[in-house]
């Protein structure tokens, strides 16, 4: 807990906050009934685990930029992710006229 | 003689073109084609014979040789199978004879089958048992006899069920397969049990046996040839080492397995049972293969394999006994026969019975029924073609195959008449027809190898065979025509007789060939006839004959009150002893139901309810597991994530 006890934010600091927001982020996923909302919470903890590359990258390695450029890709992903999801999202809403997660159940053994 | 490969070879590249390019184009021509093919061939089996006899000379036992040959399965050392051409005495004489009566029946064809839908396909299959055959009659080794010999089956198959829009004859067709296949496995049991010892034998005996036959073959000797199997030394080496089987020495146990191919193959009892069925098919099928050629394969075996056969002793007493048994039997039964060819086609069994015994009674001291043999099957090809062509000429005239139906014939097909008339003195033993001499060499061979019984019987069926034979002849050619279709009979055309004609002087004059000088065995052929055989077999024969005139010339309540009189036993012989219903009874009642319907059961319950038990348990499984599956996907969420934390616990631990 002594590094915490600092007013200037190190590495264990950053941890904490990515932390809290991949656990909101799991929360939301597991909680939530509008598919957007899941997917807004997917995006939560993706960017958590980004921001974990950048932190690691600055405090364990700063001479190099590989966590970075693992953040940019997680970021390209991400969106490229979000344009399928919605998509299928939208189809989805034109199909169910719903777009809550807990109605579709179609696989359901 | 190196082209000896040509004399099968010829048939067999005939039988390829004519059935994939001529068929197609024209019926006709591949008939012609399919002809002269079959007259090629014969030329030169007999420029073969005129070379090796005039190289070799006559009056002693000429060299088997294999002047071509080439190597086919190699499974190891000295027991390659080879293709291959082996020329002696006895092949030859097959191979003039399948030719010859081949291209007859080919030409003879040409005239019955006209006009016939599957008219190149029938000559296509002709073309395919003529070359199969003259492959079994040059067979160097026993490998390729036995290839050859399914080969002869299957065109035999294809051949009876010809006609296939008939029920009946495709039930044929089957019949003969089914029980010349079943023969064929104690062939192949016989073949396996020589191979195995003769590969055993093959270091001790191979070189020596080499050596003798160097020069004589083109390729080296095989543990599988029949010059290998056949010499002393194998047969010997095999009886001393191979030890006993229910009390028969390992050589006579796959003796009598050969045997048994034999036996279903030339029709011998109790596997006769295909060969009057088999009349289903064409007539000149059945002149040709039922009657002159494939079912003397069998003798033709054992005569091959006669040195084996005679050093183990007991298989030759079991050859002898079925074919006395076997040529009683079928003449009994062909007494009492109203279809013309089934009359033929027993007739056949019993002549083949004929040849069997004479193979029986010879021994390696006395091999003058090996001779004999060999020579009743040369004059008895040429007769029975002649018989069955003839009747296919009374058949064609006539559209019927009952005898009943016939009568008068004489004057309205003179030529058939005439021909038939010589057939049926030759099988008759009238002197100096070709039968008389046969039969007196096999006759002679049972007297003079001590054999009184198979004598007496034999000496008995030459007379009932006269009889028989005498039997159909009266009833078709004599007398007032007895159907319409009688009344309106004509002769058949030339093509069909010019065969004939060629048949009936070969019937002839067959017998004035000295046999015993071609041969080769210091005992055979007839120096002169042997009067003290040569006259009860004559008197029988004239005997035989004069009852058939008295009964079937006269009026008709001569031969009822014949069959009256004998009552019970006539209606036995006339459904041929049952044996084809007690056939029935065993595989139906006996087999089917005690056997195949236990094993079905077996089957049905044990083993598809083994697999069944396996299907229903996985089943079950995936029923039970199928709540897991909710299709919610956060709840597939939660599940992965708690997977997740559970490993990171672990790996956790772990670490620390």
């Amino acid at each position: 807990m002594n590094e915490l006890m600092t007013l200037t934010p190190g590495l264990y600091h950053w941890l904490l906050l990515t932390l809290l927001l991949f656990s909101v982020g799991l929360y939301g996923l597991l909680t939530r009934r509008n598919a957007v909302g899941v997917l807004l919470s997917t995006e939560l903890m993706l960017n958590s685990a980004a921001l974990n590359f950048v932190i690691f990258n600055r405090y364990m390695a700063p001479g190099f930029v590989d966590g970075s450029i693992m953040a940019i890709f997680i970021i390209a992903v991400a969106a490229a992710e979000v344009v399928v999801a919605m998509a299928i999202f939208v189809a989805l809403l034109k199909l169910k006229k719903t777009a809550d997660v807990t109605l579709m159940n179609e696989l359901r053994g | 003689m190196r082209n000896a490969w040509l004399v099968p070879g010829i048939p067999f590249f005939s039988f390829l073109i004519v059935g994939l390019f001529i068929r197609p184009l024209s019926e006709k021509a591949a008939g012609w084609v399919a002809t002269a093919a079959l007259f090629v061939s014969a030329f030169f089996a007999y420029s073969i014979a005129w070379d090796y006899f005039s190289h070799f000379g006559i009056g002693h036992e000429g060299p088997a040789l294999v002047p071509w040959a080439f190597e086919w399965l190699r499974y190891q050392d000295h027991l390659t199978a080879t293709i291959g051409t082996l020329i002696d005495p006895i092949s030859i004489l097959l191979m003039v004879v399948v030719t010859t009566v081949s291209a007859l029946v080919h030409l003879y064809s040409i005239g019955y089958m006209a006009g016939d839908d599957g008219y190149g396909r029938y000559f296509t299959f002709l073309n395919l048992f003529s070359f199969s055959m003259l492959g079994l009659v040059v067979a160097p080794n026993i490998v390729q006899m036995f290839v050859c010999w399914e080969l002869v089956g299957v065109s035999s198959f294809l051949l009876i069920g010809y006609y296939y829009r008939k029920p009946s004859a495709v039930a044929a067709g089957k019949k003969a397969f089914i029980v010349t296949r079943f023969a064929d496995l104690g062939f192949l049991i016989g073949i396996l049990i020589l191979g195995y010892f003769g590969i055993e034998a093959f270091p001790h005996i191979g070189a020596k046996i080499q050596q003798e036959m160097a020069g004589l073959s083109s390729i080296p000797i095989q543990a599988i040839d029949f010059a290998f199997i056949n010499h002393p030394a194998t047969a010997h080496y095999i009886l001393t080492t191979a030890g006993t089987v229910l009390g028969l020495s390992t050589l006579a146990v796959a003796c009598i397995l050969i045997f048994m191919g034999c036996a279903g193959k030339s029709a011998m009892f109790p596997l006769h049972i295909w060969l009057p069925d088999a009349m289903e098919g064409p007539t000149p099928v059945s002149a040709l293969i039922h009657a002159a050629t494939m079912v003397v394969a069998g003798v033709y075996l054992v005569a091959r394999l006669f040195p084996s056969f005679a050093a183990a002793g007991t298989p030759l007493d079991v050859v002898a006994f079925i074919g006395t048994f076997t040529c009683a039997f079928a003449a009994i039964i062909a007494c009492t026969q109203d279809d013309i060819k089934r009359v033929l086609a027993f007739s056949t069994l019993s002549q083949l019975g004929y040849m069997m015994l004479a193979l029986g009674v010879a021994t390696a001291v006395s091999p003058l029924g090996h001779t004999a043999s060999m020579f009743h099957l040369f004059t008895h090809a040429f007769f029975k073609a002649l018989l069955f062509l003839a009747a296919g000429a009374l058949i064609h005239g006539v559209h019927s195959n009952e005898i009943w139906d016939m009568g008068g014939l004489r004057k309205k097909l003179p030529v058939t008449h005439l021909t038939f008339l010589a057939a049926t003195l030759a099988i008759a033993g009238v002197p100096p027809l070709s039968g008389f001499f046969s039969k007196d060499e096999i006759l002679r061979a049972a007297v003079e190898n001590h054999h009184p019984i198979v004598f007496g019987v034999a000496l008995f069926v030459a007379g009932l065979t006269a009889f028989y034979m005498f039997r159909i002849y009266f009833i078709s050619f004599w007398g007032d025509a007895r159907s319409e279709k009688a009344e309106h009979a004509h002769e058949a055309p030339a093509v069909m007789l010019i065969p004939l004609i060629a048949l009936a002087l070969l019937a002839i004059f067959a017998g004035f060939v000295p046999m015993g000088e071609y041969l080769g065995t210091s005992h055979g052929g007839h120096h002169g006839i042997h009067w003290n055989i040569a006259i009860p077999a004559t008197l029988a024969g004239l005997i035989g004959i004069a009852l058939s005139a008295f009964m079937y010339t006269g009026t008709r309540e001569r031969y009822v009150a014949v069959a009256r009189a004998l009552g019970g036993m006539y209606t036995v012989v006339k459904n041929k002893f049952y044996v084809d219903e007690v056939y029935l009874f065993v595989t139906k009642n006996i087999i089917f139901h005690y056997i195949a319907r236990p094993i079905a059961w077996f089957d049905r319950h044990i083993v598809d309810g083994a697999i069944n038990l396996y299907a229903w348990l996985t089943g079950a499984l995936g029923r039970g597991l199928k709540p897991l599956q909710t299709g919610q996907v956060q709840t597939y969420s939660a599940w992965w994530i708690s997977g997740a934390v559970f490993f990171i616990i672990l790996l956790w631990m772990k670490l620390s």
